[in-house]
C-alpha cells in the first residue's frame, strides 16, 4: 500500500522517466518499445492520480496532501522546499492533464506512425506532461515557475519538431520568445512577493499571510495590484491573451496531437490555474480583477472574429482556443473561479477532441489543411465525424453538451457578480454587464465559425480531386471516441442546480478565502433568462452558419467578401497585428541590436577593451625593449645603481 | 689586540667594489666571471670577520654554502662561456645578446 503522499511521486515521475528513457536511448529502440514506454508512463500517472484523488475525496472537506521531496533552496530566510501539493484544484488539473494527455499519447501512436523522429517525439511529449504536472502539483510559486518554464521549453521543442522546415522552426522560436516576455512579469512579481513574504513563497504560506489580521497585503493594495498585474502579464503570455496571444496561431506548425495537448488542453490553461490558485490575492485588488476580466472578454470576442475568416482548419481552432481562454479569464476576473476552472476542464475535452479530429482529417487528406479542399467527410470518416460534431456542439454552447454548462455558468456569473470590499461595491454594475454582453456576442460568433468549419469540411461533397479520405486506425479512433464522449458528458458534473453541482462544491475549499468579497445578485429568474439568451446566441450562430454554408444563403459569403473587401482583408490578415508588432517591437529591437553590435560590441568592447588592452601591452613592450637590449653588463650596472640607491634611502 | 674589525670590512668593501666594477665594465666573459668570484669572496670575508669578532660559528655554515654554490656557478658559467665561444668565436659579452628576442 503506497501512502497518499508517495502516490504524488507516482503521478509526477513516470513521464519524466519516460522522457529520459526515450530521449537517451532513442537510437537503439524499436518503435514498439518507444510507444510502450512513451504511452505507458502517462497511463501510470493517470492511475496514480485517480487513486490519489479518490483517497483525497475520502478525507473530507478542506483536505490536502503534501509530499516534500527535499529542501531545494535555503538562503538566509528564503526557504523553498521541493514539495508537491494535492488539493481539490490541483486534483482537477492533474485529472484533466493525465486523462486528456494519456489519450493524446495513445492517439499519437497512430498519427506519428511513419515519422522518423518517433522516439524524440514521445520523449518531448512525456517531458511536457511532466512539466505540466509539476506546474499544477508544485506547492510554491518557484516550483510552479519551473513547470511554467518547462512547458514553455517543451512547446518550443514540439512546435519546432519538424525543424528542418524554417517556418516551423521560426514558429517555435516565436512561441518561446513571446512566452519569455510574459515570464519576465511573472519573475518580477515573484521577487516582489519574496521580499514581503520574507522568503516563504508556498501557496499555503501566502494564503496565511494574506488572511492574517493586519496583514501587509490589506494595508498595501497598490502593491497587491502591482504583483497581481505582473503575474497576469505572465498569464497573458502563457495563456495567449491580448496582447501576447500572437504565438498561439503560429504554434499550429507542430504536429497536430501537440496542438491538442499543449495549445488546447493543458499548457495554455496554466494562466487560469495560476489565478485560480492565487484567488485570495487577486480578489484583494478590484483593479486587477477588472483588468483580467476585461482582457478576457475582449480576447474572447476579438479572437472569435478572426476565426470567421480563416481557411486553415487548425488556424480556426487556434483562434477558437484563444477565444475560449478569454472566457476563462473573464470568469476568474469576475470572481467566478469555480466556473473558470470548470470551463477549463470542459474545454480541455472538447478542444482536444476538435484538434484530434482535425488531425484525423489532415491525416486522411494527406496533409491538406485548407477546409475548402475538404467536404463531405461525414460519409468517409464516421467516427471522426461523431467526435468532431459533439465537440463542435459543445464549444458552441448547445444545451446538454459540456460547453453549454460551463460557458453559461461563466456568463451568468459575469452578469450577476459584484465585488464587495468592506461592504462597499467597488466596481460599477455596468462593467459586469458589459463583460457579459461581450461574452454573449463572442458566443454567437463562436457558434457561427465552428459550424462554418463543420459544414464546409464535413458536409456536402469532397472538393479535392486528389485526396482519398479514409477512417483512422484503432489508436486514433479509441481516443476520438473517448474524448468525444467526454465532450458530451463532462458538463454534467457541474450542472447549474445547487445540489447537483458536484464540481464547484468540490472546489469550494480552495476559493473560500475569496468568497466574502463576491456578492451575487442572481436569482432563479435571472438564471433562466440568461440561459435563454445563451441558447438563443448559440442558435443564431448555428442557423447563420447553416444558411450561409449549407443552406439558402450560399452565395452570401462570396458576395460579402467582394463587397466589403477591406473589412474582409482586415479580418483575414488578423487585423495586421503581427505586422504592427513587427513594426513597433521587432524592428526597433533589430535596430537596437545593430547599434549594439556595431557601436558597443565592435566599437567599444572589441576595439577599446579587447584589442585596446593588447595594443597597450604591445606598446609598453616596445618601450621596454629599448632598455632590455641583452647587454648583461648594463643590467648589472643598473642593478648596482639600484642597490646603491636603496642603501642611500635606508640610511 | 689583533687587527680591528673595520680593517676587515674595509678590505671587503674594496674587494667588492673592484669585483662590481669588473663585472660591469670588462668585456671578456672570463674576466667577468673572475670579478664575480672576487665579489663573492669579499662577502665571505665579511661573514667570517663578523663570526670571529662575535664568537659565533653560524656564519661559517653560510660561507661553506656560498663556496659550494660558487663552485657550481663556475662550472655552469664556464660551460656557457665555452658554448658562446663555439658559437661566436669570441668571449666578448657585448656580442652575446642573441637571446633577447
Amino acid at each position: 500500500m503506497i501512502s497518499t503522499s508517495h502516490l504524488l511521486y507516482w503521478v509526477l515521475f513516470p513521464p519524466l522517466i519516460g522522457a529520459f528513457f526515450n530521449g537517451v536511448f532513442s537510437r537503439h529502440l524499436s518503435r514498439r518499445v518507444v510507444h510502450w514506454v512513451g504511452v505507458g508512463m502517462p497511463f501510470i500517472s493517470l492511475l496514480a492520480v485517480l487513486t490519489a484523488v479518490l483517497r483525497l475525496t475520502g478525507m473530507g472537506h478542506d483536505a490536502s496532501v503534501t509530499a516534500t521531496l527535499f529542501p531545494w533552496i535555503t538562503v538566509g530566510t528564503l526557504h523553498i522546499d521541493f514539495s508537491l501539493f494535492l488539493d481539490p484544484l490541483s486534483s482537477v488539473m492533474t485529472l484533466v492533464i493525465t486523462f486528456v494527455g494519456s489519450f493524446i499519447h495513445l492517439y499519437s501512436m497512430g498519427y506519428m506512425e511513419e515519422d522518423p523522429g518517433y522516439a524524440r517525439y514521445f520523449s518531448h511529449l512525456n517531458l511536457f506532461l511532466f512539466s505540466m504536472l509539476l506546474l499544477v502539483l508544485g506547492r510554491s510559486l518557484p516550483l510552479l515557475f519551473i513547470g511554467w518554464e518547462g512547458v514553455g521549453l517543451c512547446s518550443y521543442l514540439l512546435i519546432g519538431f519538424w525543424f528542418d522546415d524554417t517556418t516551423k522552426a521560426k514558429a517555435g522560436k516565436k512561441a518561446f520568445i513571446v512566452n519569455r516576455i510574459g515570464d519576465f512579469g511573472f519573475l518580477l512579481a515573484m521577487f516582489l512577493l519574496a521580499f514581503v513574504m520574507k522568503g516563504d513563497l508556498s501557496f499555503p504560506g501566502i494564503k496565511a499571510a494574506v488572511l492574517a489580521p493586519g496583514s501587509y497585503f490589506h494595508a498595501h493594495l497598490g502593491f497587491v495590484t502591482l504583483v497581481t498585474l505582473l503575474l497576469f502579464v505572465g498569464a497573458t503570455g502563457k495563456s495567449a491573451q491580448i496582447p501576447l496571444y500572437i504565438w498561439l496561431p503560429d504554434a499550429m506548425a507542430g504536429p497536430t496531437p501537440v496542438s491538442a495537448l499543449i495549445h488546447a488542453a493543458t499548457m495554455v490553461t496554466a494562466g487560469v490555474y495560476m489565478i485560480a490558485r492565487l484567488n485570495f490575492l487577486y480578489i484583494l485588488s478590484p483593479t486587477t480583477m477588472a483588468v483580467v476580466a476585461g482582457i478576457g472578454a475582449l480576447t474572447a470576442l476579438y479572437a472569435a472574429t478572426i476565426g470567421i475568416a480563416q481557411n486553415d482548419i487548425k488556424k480556426v481552432l487556434a483562434y477558437s482556443t484563444i477565444s475560449q481562454l478569454g472566457y476563462m479569464f473573464l470568469a476568474v476576473g469576475v470572481g467566478a473561479f469555480g466556473a473558470g476552472v470548470f470551463h477549463l476542464m470542459t474545454h480541455a475535452f472538447f478542444k482536444a477532441t476538435l484538434f484530434l479530429g482535425a488531425g484525423a482529417v489532415i491525416h486522411a487528406m494527406h496533409g491538406e489543411q485548407n477546409i475548402w479542399e475538404m467536404g463531405g467527410l461525414r460519409k468517409h470518416m464516421p467516427i471522426t465525424n461523431f467526435a468532431f460534431l459533439s465537440a463542435t456542439l459543445a464549444i458552441s454552447g448547445v444545451p446538454l453538451f459540456s460547453g453549454f454548462f460551463s460557458k453559461d455558468d461563466i456568463l451568468y456569473q459575469a452578469f450577476t457578480h459584484r465585488i464587495v470590499v468592506n461592504g462597499h461595491q467597488v466596481l460599477p454594475a455596468w462593467l459586469f454587464q458589459l463583460y457579459w454582453a461581450l461574452g454573449l456576442i463572442a458566443a454567437i460568433i463562436t457558434a457561427f465559425y465552428m459550424f462554418r468549419l463543420y459544414f464546409v469540411a464535413f458536409t456536402g461533397s469532397l472538393r479535392s480531386k486528389t485526396a482519398h479520405p479514409h477512417e483512422v486506425n484503432w489508436s486514433m479512433a479509441t481516443t476520438l471516441i473517448v474524448l468525444g464522449t467526454g465532450s458530451i458528458v463532462m458538463g454534467y458534473v457541474g450542472m447549474p442546480i445547487e445540489k447537483l453541482n458536484v464540481f464547484e462544491h468540490f472546489l469550494d475549499p480552495v476559493f473560500e478565502a475569496s468568497a466574502p468579497f463576491i456578492h451575487s445578485t442572481g436569482n432563479p429568474t435571472t438564471m433562466w433568462s440568461l440561459m435563454g439568451a445563451s441558447v438563443t446566441a448559440a442558435g443564431i450562430g448555428i442557423l447563420l452558419a447553416w444558411l450561409m454554408y449549407a443552406g439558402a444563403w450560399r452565395n452570401f459569403p462570396q458576395a460579402f467578401t467582394t463587397k466589403c473587401k477591406h473589412l474582409y482583408s482586415l479580418v483575414f490578415h488578423k487585423y495586421y497585428v503581427d505586422e504592427i508588432y513587427g513594426a513597433l517591437v521587432v524592428r526597433p529591437l533589430m535596430w537596437t541590436r545593430d547599434v549594439l553590435h556595431q557601436v558597443v560590441d565592435k566599437g567599444i568592447i572589441d576595439n577599446i577593451f579587447v584589442n585596446g588592452s593588447a595594443r597597450f601591452v604591445d606598446l609598453v613592450g616596445r618601450g621596454i625593449r629599448i632598455v632590455a637590449n641583452g647587454d648583461v653588463q648594463a643590467y648589472v650596472a643598473a642593478f648596482l645603481l639600484g642597490a646603491l640607491a636603496l642603501i642611500l634611502i635606508i640610511f | 689586540m689583533g687587527v680591528p674589525l673595520s680593517y676587515y670590512i674595509g678590505l671587503a668593501v674594496v674587494l667588492f667594489t673592484i669585483g662590481a666594477i669588473g663585472v660591469a665594465t670588462r668585456r671578456n666573459m672570463l674576466v667577468v666571471l673572475m670579478s664575480l668570484e672576487i665579489m663573492m669572496n669579499s662577502v665571505n670575508l665579511v661573514f667570517i670577520s663578523f663570526a670571529r669578532f662575535r664568537g659565533d660559528v653560524g656564519a661559517h655554515g653560510i660561507v661553506f654554502v656560498v663556496i659550494a654554490v660558487a663552485a657550481a656557478e663556475v662550472a655552469v658559467g664556464l660551460a656557457i662561456a665555452i658554448q658562446i665561444f663555439k658559437h661566436n668565436r669570441s668571449v666578448n659579452v657585448d656580442e652575446a645578446d642573441k637571446l633577447k628576442y
